[in-house]
């Protein structure tokens, strides 16, 4: 079996008895990246030589008898969105030419002391902004199962080259769906942890009270380890959850029986395309078969979710995005200029694209004087309400369900002149977020020969049962389908 | 037409921490530009503020420290403009819920008190500084400016005071009571100069009960500014009604050296800060234990000090407010006491003589060579009228410069004042003798000629004659 095509499990346990070298390991990945990624432009920057070195590091390590982490050696694919010290972070936008972080986000410095080796940073929507990978200042990527569509959005670049063996697992951001939705529409897994499960710090903020961190892989075990290296407090950041945590690989039990499952009426009523909603209740109905109680569930404050959600993300946005103004790092416009008012305009018409601006247009209104209460103090509100509704499901379910996506990945073009239609792809992501709870989407099936992600919703710091009903769901699906297009 | 003037303040503390508000770079003054900078205080991508509880906790101090209520749960804002001072181009402060409200400082004025209400005190962060280059020094027309981030998010308080000041004076008088609260309780050393305290004004002037156009004025860079500022808008804003014309609502720049304020035309203006919570930081929720703990370790504050000096020993208002202005002052003026010498006595060379030495070589009071003792012995030798007050003066001036007690000095350079009656009145004798013409117009009745016989007989005691009873003898012996 060609290495890119391994389990982690597998990769990790060869390393580990001398059968592979890390750096061979890498250099299979390097090589499979420089094989695909002309086509699917999955990676804004490949690290050659960094991921040569530090897998070469790791290798002296062994050799000289040195414990290395259980996975050390394994190559992972970044998110361009998290800090990657000497390693140029884009986040998919022209105004950071030519940053190069001097710090590691916490994330990333911990799948470094695990021994990961960083073999390039993924593509992106600008800023993490979008559904479709198609707002990079690097071109869209393409869809492994179809290059002719979106790998989904904002982590689509993270989603497809894990979909397209070219590592094998990424880390990813979610601040609306932007990991479950990709890992929906490329076929993996991809979850998005408890709010402050996983450290901020070096995550370049989209919408502070919203965006975490989480992993997105080939299966659920691997979900597991990659959250068990990165989840943890730090210091670092204020909104980080103090005190311990189980070891959730380790914890992962696949026997759900008698688990209460609430599968919501508001995300899978209107809005879902047919072929979705008939792999999502296929999966419903197996899980009811393997004695988990299924029930219908109506969380009404749902409804305006995505309302409040393009309020208050956008008005964070704008404001986090204010730093990004020529003055310290990044893009400047270039040429004669009046005054720094000028440089300011000039620098941020130039540099960000058209739905980041959108957005921070969005946001500065929501929070102008006069309008304040009207829109971000009323979303405000609404977020209470969906709290207030998950606390009342989680009354009577342990876990919750829904299709991840209302749609399979939908054609490159097709969307990206209509953002509101575009804004309802994450329908069934966003209240996950508001509510800061954890939430996995697993693939559930195929529809017109493209994956379908059927999500799971927990408690907040559930992430033990969520894996383990994701697990137990996964072994009952069976799901082994690989794009067609790459083999 | 007579008009009531209606002052406010707003005061920002920089606050002595060792390290930053949000991040571990030292908040101290000076060094070169840019060297105690890091990601989170240049607002690099990904970065994120942590909180300094040491900021905190001067805030709730100075809060207590002015009788103010410590909110149970405070939040921060982020309130966002552009400025290239600004490295994530929003500050992080407190907007609808500061950490402390509703507070008062008593100040004492010649023949009345004030009282002045404290609206809220709250916690925020520096900016950087700004040096722009070019012909105007400011920000337009600059041909490019400079920033040195070494002071962006060094903690700020921020004192907003009621509009109950009716004066400039007492507006310098309530600013300096404050300075001196704020070194009290050591959360600040209080520099107007180095920008550690800068005050802002709002002025309005009104011939009725309804308040007038208030107009915020900035730059004052020193309590004297601050009282000429007010009193040059007061005047501008009377020459203005009085004219017939109206008051426009704007900021207007002190320009110290012309003696005048003038309008800030700024960009800035009329911006809408669009303040939002603070989503990277936790509410700071107190502990009442931990308030009633600060509350408890307070120093006796300047108010309350002054009340006991005036009480305790009588001792005039301009008097106690220059000996409690600075604790360390305070201290050794109570020291002192201890000698059992006569409060006023002591109270009068610790706000005269010496503060006038200190000043002249640029010497804080706790590196005085003179201790408090050394002020006691002082006074305890013009009491039993050993020396002199002129002698005491020359004294006071080399113990400050030798270092060497007042007791010492005498003994060494036979300093003691003659008092010795018949000592004396052989020099008035002699004197008498020497000069017939002063003792014939003394007996004409000019006091001049008293005077000059006094004179030689100090020249003659080489000072020590004590001049109470040379002045008896010489009156004796003639009458």
């Amino acid at each position: 079996m060609a290495i890119t095509e391994m389990e982690v499990k597998e990769i990790a346990e060869k390393i580990n008895n001398k059968e592979l070298s890390s750096l061979e390991v890498a250099e299979a990945f390097l090589k499979r990246i420089d094989t695909v990624d002309a086509g699917i432009n999955a990676y804004i920057t490949v690290a050659h030589s960094q991921a040569r070195k530090a897998a070469g590091e790791i290798d002296d390590r062994i050799a000289s008898g040195e414990s290395v982490g259980e996975y050390a050696g394994v190559p992972v694919g970044v998110k361009d969105v998290l800090c990657t010290e000497g390693l140029r972070t884009t986040c998919g936008s022209r105004i950071l030419s030519g940053f190069s972080p001097v710090y590691d986000a916490t994330v990333v410095k911990k799948i470094r002391e695990a021994g990961l080796v960083i073999l390039g940073k993924a593509n992106m929507d600008e800023f993490a902004m979008g559904s479709s990978t198609e707002n990079s200042y690097f071109g869209p990527t393409r869809n492994p199962w179809d290059p002719e569509r979106v790998p989904g959005g904002s982590s689509g670049g993270s989603a497809a080259l894990v979909a397209a063996g070219e590592a094998p697992w990424a880390l990813g951001s979610d601040t609306g769906g932007s990991i479950r939705q990709p890992a929906a529409m490329c076929g993996i897994v991809g979850m998005k942890p408890t709010y402050g499960l996983v450290s901020r710090y070096g995550l370049v903020a989209f919408a502070s009270s919203l965006d975490q961190v989480g992993p997105m892989t080939r299966n659920v075990h691997d979900c597991a380890v990659l959250l068990d290296m990165i989840a943890g407090h730090d210091p670092l950041d204020s909104t980080s959850i103090p005190g311990a945590r189980p070891c959730y690989a380790d914890s992962l039990n696949p026997n759900v029986r008698g688990l209460k499952v609430g599968v919501v009426r508001e995300l899978t009523s209107t809005g879902i395309e047919p072929g979705v909603l008939r792999e999502f209740n296929k999966a419903v109905e197996l899980l009811a078969a393997s004695g988990l109680e299924c029930e219908e569930v109506s969380l009404s404050s749902f409804e305006y979710g995505l309302s409040a959600y393009y309020l208050i993300a956008p008005a964070e946005a704008s404001s986090n995005l204010a730093r990004f103004d020529g003055v310290r790092y990044g893009f400047r416009a270039e040429g004669e200029m009046e005054d720094i008012w000028e440089m300011y305009d000039r620098t941020r018409s130039e540099g960000f694209g058209d739905e980041v601006k959108r957005r921070i247009m969005l946001g500065t209104y929501a929070l102008s004087a006069g309008y304040y209460d009207e829109y971000y103090a009323k979303a405000l509100k609404v977020r209470t309400l969906i709290v207030e509704d998950f606390n009342r499901a989680w009354g009577k379910f342990d876990v919750l369900v829904s299709p991840t996506s209302p749609t399979t990945a939908f054609k490159i073009g097709e969307k990206v002149d209509d953002p509101l239609t575009m804004y309802l792809s994450d329908i069934c992501t966003i209240p996950v977020n508001l509510a800061g709870i954890p939430a996995i989407s697993i693939p559930c099936g195929l529809s017109g020969g493209l994956p379908v992600g059927f999500q799971i919703m927990a408690p907040p710091l559930q992430e033990e049962k969520l894996l383990s009903v994701a697990c137990g769901l996964e072994s009952l699906l069976g799901f082994d389908e690989k794009p067609p297009a790459l083999i | 037409m007579d008009y009531l003037t209606t002052i406010g303040l707003e005061i920002h503390v920089e606050l002595l921490t060792n390290s930053k508000m949000f991040c571990g770079c030292p908040a101290d003054f000076g060094g070169d530009p840019n060297t105690k900078t890091c990601p989170v205080c240049l607002g690099h991508p990904g970065s994120l503020p942590v909180m300094n509880r040491k900021a905190v906790e001067s805030t709730i101090r100075l809060g207590l420290s002015l009788n103010c209520d410590i909110s149970p749960r405070s939040i921060f804002h982020r309130k966002n403009y552009f400025y290239p001072d600004m490295p994530k181009n929003y500050q992080i402060s407190q907007y609808d819920i500061p950490l402390c409200v509703g507070g008062c400082l008593d100040v004492e004025m010649e023949g009345y008190a004030r009282k002045v209400g404290i609206t809220r005190v709250h916690l925020e962060e520096d900016t950087g500084k700004s040096l722009h280059v070019g012909e105007s020094g400011r920000i337009h027309g600059a041909d490019f400016s400079l920033e040195n981030f070494n002071r962006a998010g060094v903690p700020l308080a921020e004192i907003v005071t009621e509009p109950d000041i009716k004066s400039p004076e007492e507006a310098r008088a309530f600013a300096q009571l404050l300075r001196s609260t704020i070194r009290y309780i050591g959360i600040s050393d209080g520099k107007m100069e180095e920008g550690s305290l800068r005050v802002d004004a709002n002025i309005s002037i009104s011939a009725g009960e309804e308040l007038g156009t208030k107009v915020e004025i900035k730059n004052m860079n020193s309590f004297k500014a601050l009282q000429r500022a007010l009193a040059y808008e007061e005047e501008r804003q009377r020459k203005v009604l009085n004219e017939g014309g109206t008051i426009v609502q704007e900021t207007r720049h002190w320009d110290d050296a012309a003696g005048i304020t003038h309008p800030l035309r700024s960009k800035e203006e009329a911006f809408d800060y669009r303040y939002f919570p603070e989503p990277d930081l936790l509410p700071v929720e107190p502990e009442p234990a931990w308030i009633d703990e600060l509350r408890e370790s307070l120093p006796e504050l300047p108010v309350a000090r002054a009340g006991r000096l005036k009480s305790e020993y009588g001792l005039p208002v301009e008097m106690v407010s220059a000996i409690i202005a600075e604790k360390a002052l305070a201290d050794f003026y109570e020291e002192a006491l201890k000698s059992g010498g006569d409060p006023r006595e002591i109270a009068k060379w610790i706000a005269g003589d010496l503060a006038a030495l200190l000043n002249e070589q640029s010497v804080d009071i706790s590196g005085s060579p003179v201790t408090p003792a050394y002020i006691g012995e002082l006074v305890g030798l013009i009491t039993k009228k050993t020396i002199s007050g002129k002698m005491a003066k020359d004294l006071l001036k080399e113990t400050f410069s030798s270092g060497k007690s007042p007791a010492k000095i005498v003994k060494e350079k036979g300093l003691l004042q003659i008092a010795d009656e018949d000592e004396l009145m052989s020099m008035v004798e002699k004197v008498i003798a020497e000069n017939p013409e002063a003792v014939e117009d003394f007996k004409n009745g000019k006091e001049q000629s008293l005077k000059f016989m006094m004179g030689q007989v100090m020249k003659m005691s080489r000072g020590k004659a004590n001049p109470q009873i040379t002045s008896d003898l010489i009156k004796q012996k003639l009458s």
